[in-house]
């Protein structure tokens, strides 16, 4: 380090240092670093445990230095519930993909997020199952190209994609709901600032926090790093609209899908 | 006049994927496309270290956590 200069910003130590199996610019890889900052900076390393699903994300044990359990597909909501029962003073997370909480875990989550279970989900939707090689999502955009969707999606026969953070936000038992995004410098600050508020609503027993985050998977939509986080910000954003759709400590409670529904 | 700021970057924890290059505000950073590292991937480097601000948005945004970021102090 050069004289007269001070360390501004640095790998968290909570984070392993080992190279993650992510494909280059990979926004799960983001998230992983925002988690273990809030965790160092909360200094609740030693309190927090966390549940890891399938999908890309499997190996998240892997990375984050805190007490990690992997989960059955799909499972990860009903597992943190069992961890938060069993340990109602750590802080706990699921961390899962759209192909883990919103096809095969619907079931479990939203009965989680019903139940008002005290943990975090952090939902990474990127609207595609990335390590499968490229299949359509429930969280495939219309006319979104795939592998199993190679004219694109068509909803008269698959339907539109689900907005989780909007669906989970009409629940009686979830505190706070939120989609995000990681594309920018500004919206990964945002981001961390999310989560440590999940973090700390979990400490006051609220409900169940639920953070979703625009997320993006360069390899499975065919274009480089630096354009699918633009492809975030143009066709994600206007059907994922980014924003707070329910938070009981500032009494905030909107959804743009239900409105929809009305007309 | 010495720049504000400078970045150390991990060549082996670099996936080059050219995210701190382009959301650099004053453009100081570049891959490298003459050298690769052992993963054969063109790293990011500090091509005009004396244009660094230290605003750490590199940092913020590196996937990887492959960026450390000073700043000068006053």
């Amino acid at each position: 380090m050069k004289e007269g200069y001070e360390l501004i910003y640095q790998k968290p130590s909570t984070l392993l240092p080992r190279r993650m199996h992510y494909c280059p610019g990979c926004l799960h890889s983001t998230l992983h670093k925002l988690i273990m900052e809030v965790v160092e900076e909360m200094g609740i390393k030693e309190k927090t445990i966390g549940v890891s699903p399938v999908g890309c994300s499997v190996f998240a044990y892997d990375y984050m230095d805190v007490d990690m359990q992997q989960a059955a597909h799909g499972r990860a909501a009903a597992l943190a519930t069992a961890i938060k029962r069993m340990h109602p003073d750590k802080y706990v997370f699921s961390y899962q993909g759209d192909g883990d909480l919103a096809a095969i875990g619907t079931a479990e989550t939203i009965h989680a997020c019903n139940r008002g279970e005290n943990f975090t989900f952090f939902f990474v939707n990127n609207g595609i199952y990335g390590m499968t090689g490229g299949q359509m999502a429930p969280t495939t955009l219309e006319g979104q190209k795939t592998s199993t969707s190679p004219y694109g999606r068509d909803p008269k026969k698959v339907g539109q994609p689900l907005k989780m953070a909007e669906m989970v936000s009409q629940l009686a038992g979830v505190a706070y709901s939120e989609r995000l995004s990681l594309n920018t410098p500004g919206n990964v600050r945002k981001g961390k600032k999310a989560i440590r508020k999940a973090f700390e609503m979990q400490q006051q027993g609220l409900g169940t926090t639920f953070l979703e985050f625009a997320s993006n998977c360069p390899s499975g939509w065919k274009c480089s790093p630096v354009e699918s986080l633009g492809w975030i910000e143009k066709q994600m954003s206007p059907y994922f609209p980014l924003g707070v759709f329910k938070d009981v400590t500032t009494g905030v409670e909107k959804c743009s899908c239900a409105d929809k529904q009305a007309k | 006049m010495a720049a504000k700021g400078f970045v150390e970057i991990s060549v082996e924890g670099c996936k080059g994927c050219g995210l701190c290059v382009h959301y650099c505000p004053v453009k100081c950073l570049d891959l490298n496309m003459a050298d690769t590292n052992s993963y054969g991937l063109h790293y990011a480097f500090l091509k005009e270290p004396d244009k660094c601000i230290g605003c750490a948005n590199c940092g913020v945004i590196c996937p990887d956590a492959a960026i450390t970021v000073y700043r000068k102090k006053n």
